[in-house]
């Protein structure tokens, strides 16, 4: 009987041995938080930045366009007689901080920004919920002063941003929130704020790994009720994002032609019920100039 | 009844110890992948893989975790990620098999013994027959395994788009290197 048990013992032994390597595979195996990647196909939803980061050595050439008004008709072809341009190229300088610089064709703005990914969502065990960035911009305006015989500052030309960005992936669906604030040195009157609170909100629907339809709003805090020569609303931008490789093309649709926080955010004068909607594109450009990880 | 219990500890202590020998194991095995067109070079490697072999039995199993696989460019990197492997969906690529031709091998004795490995690779969800020349080196209480492949990512049903096709060679070259140690199981 003994040696009945400790026969069966053994075999049982010898299987549990066997089907064992699996599991220690498994027991092994590191599992950690895992980071979540591609919340965003391009740095920026349409507008506005989003939280996908230029790493360390990749540059990013943009051009971005922006018809005139759907509303304008026939005679001016739907809006496409006119164009509205920004240019930008940008850089990350370490993984965690990107610059950049752009000209606009919309008020003649030059642009500068630089970004900080201060959290990344992860997955896994002690996972981290969102992805966090910072972000802060400084544009001027370009145009001629209007009154050229009063004594004219060029810091009145300045505007800045700060804005924070928080946004999750879920599946296929990516989620951003956007607290900003806008300062702008010089306004048009007392009645415009020199300084603007909004909350944004963005997101991305992924339709196959490369396509995707995004959509962001802005709301902006304006206390003070709004003079009605030049009447501001907020701005609603929907598109379309096609990814081939290294390109990201986004067809865009928005009220604002303002393509920096600034104008956009700022001064949106169109108004979706109106009709006065801008079919518009994005292209990036990704290039590696310096790949650290070399083996 | 009592001396039953000290029999079956006995037997499972001693089938245990028995089995931690023949057991080697590395976590910082190294797969790379290599494809060349006259477009550019797609190239990644992973340092974190982890590996059991069994000397008794032959047994070998890999898992390797899609993300730790490291790329010279950070875009071509999530591109892999999100676009190939959709390591979301399928975070791990795992192998099990065996040395097809153990006896081959005399693991008491240092030196290097070319093998047949075969099994089952599961890559993006899909599970394939593979069978791939390799090599074993063993030392004391240590054994390196090397070997080098071709996988086709049309076989593991990864899509690759017409537009960027002449970037992918139609096979991937695949080197893997083990560093197996002496396996001492935890407490």
């Amino acid at each position: 009987m003994k040696a009945y048990l400790l026969i069966a013992l053994l075999f049982t032994a010898t299987a549990l041995n066997a089907q064992n390597l699996n599991d220690l595979l498994a027991s092994e195996s590191t599992d950690g938080p895992q980071p979540v990647e591609a919340l965003f196909k391009a740095t920026r939803v349409i507008n506005g930045h989003s939280v996908k980061q230029l790493k360390k050595g990749e540059l990013d050439i943009r051009i971005s366009h922006r018809f005139g008004r759907v509303n304008s008709g026939p005679y001016e072809f739907f809006g496409l007689d006119q164009s509205n341009i920004h240019l930008s190229a940008e850089y990350g300088l370490l993984d965690k901080l990107m610059v950049g610089v752009g000209r606009g064709t919309y008020e003649k703005t030059v642009d500068a920004f630089a970004r900080y990914n201060i959290a990344n969502q992860q997955s896994g065990n002690g996972a981290f919920p969102v992805t966090i960035s910072y972000l802060s911009t400084i544009e001027t305006i370009g145009l001629k002063w209007s009154d050229q015989t009063r004594t004219n500052y060029f810091s009145s030309r300045l505007s800045f941003t700060q804005q924070l960005l928080i946004a999750r992936k879920f599946s296929n669906l990516s989620v951003q929130l956007m607290p900003t604030y806008v300062h702008r040195n010089l306004v048009p009157s007392v009645m415009d704020q020199n300084d603007l609170l909004a909350m944004g909100v963005a997101g991305r629907f992924k339709l196959t790994n490369r396509l995707a339809v995004t959509g962001e709003y802005y709301y902006v805090l304006r206390p003070i009720p709004q003079r009605t020569s030049t009447k501001f609303y907020n701005p609603l931008s929907l598109g379309f994002d096609i990814e081939t490789g290294g390109h990201v093309f986004q067809i865009v649709l928005t009220n604002s032609q303002g393509m920096r926080e600034g104008g956009f955010i700022g001064k949106t004068n169109g108004s979706w019920l109106n009709g006065d909607i801008h079919i518009g594109f994005n292209i990036s450009r990704v290039f590696t100039l310096h790949s650290k990880r070399k083996k | 009844m009592n001396n039953r219990i000290f029999c079956l500890i006995l037997v499972l202590a001693l089938t245990l110890s028995v089995s931690a020998q023949n057991r080697y194991f590395t976590k910082t095995g190294h797969i790379d992948f290599f494809s060349h067109t006259s477009v550019e070079d797609v190239k990644a490697a992973n340092d974190q893989v982890t590996s059991f072999l069994d000397t008794s039995t032959g047994e070998l199993v890999f898992s390797v975790l899609n993300r730790s696989f490291q790329f010279p460019k950070p875009l071509m990197q999530e591109h892999f990620n999100e676009n190939y492997m959709e390591s979301e969906k399928f975070p791990k690529s795992g192998f099990t098999g065996k040395i097809a031709d153990l006896k081959a091998v005399d693991f008491t004795k240092a030196g290097k013994y070319p093998v047949k490995v075969t099994g089952k690779l599961t890559i993006h969800g899909v599970t394939k027959d593979v069978e791939a020349d390799s090599e074993l080196t063993v030392g004391t209480d240590k054994i390196d395994g090397t070997s080098v492949f071709s996988v086709k990512p049309e076989d593991y049903d990864i899509k690759i788009p017409s537009v960027v096709k002449a970037n992918f060679a139609e096979s991937m070259k695949i080197t893997v290197q083990m560093n197996y140690q002496l396996y001492i199981p935890k407490k």
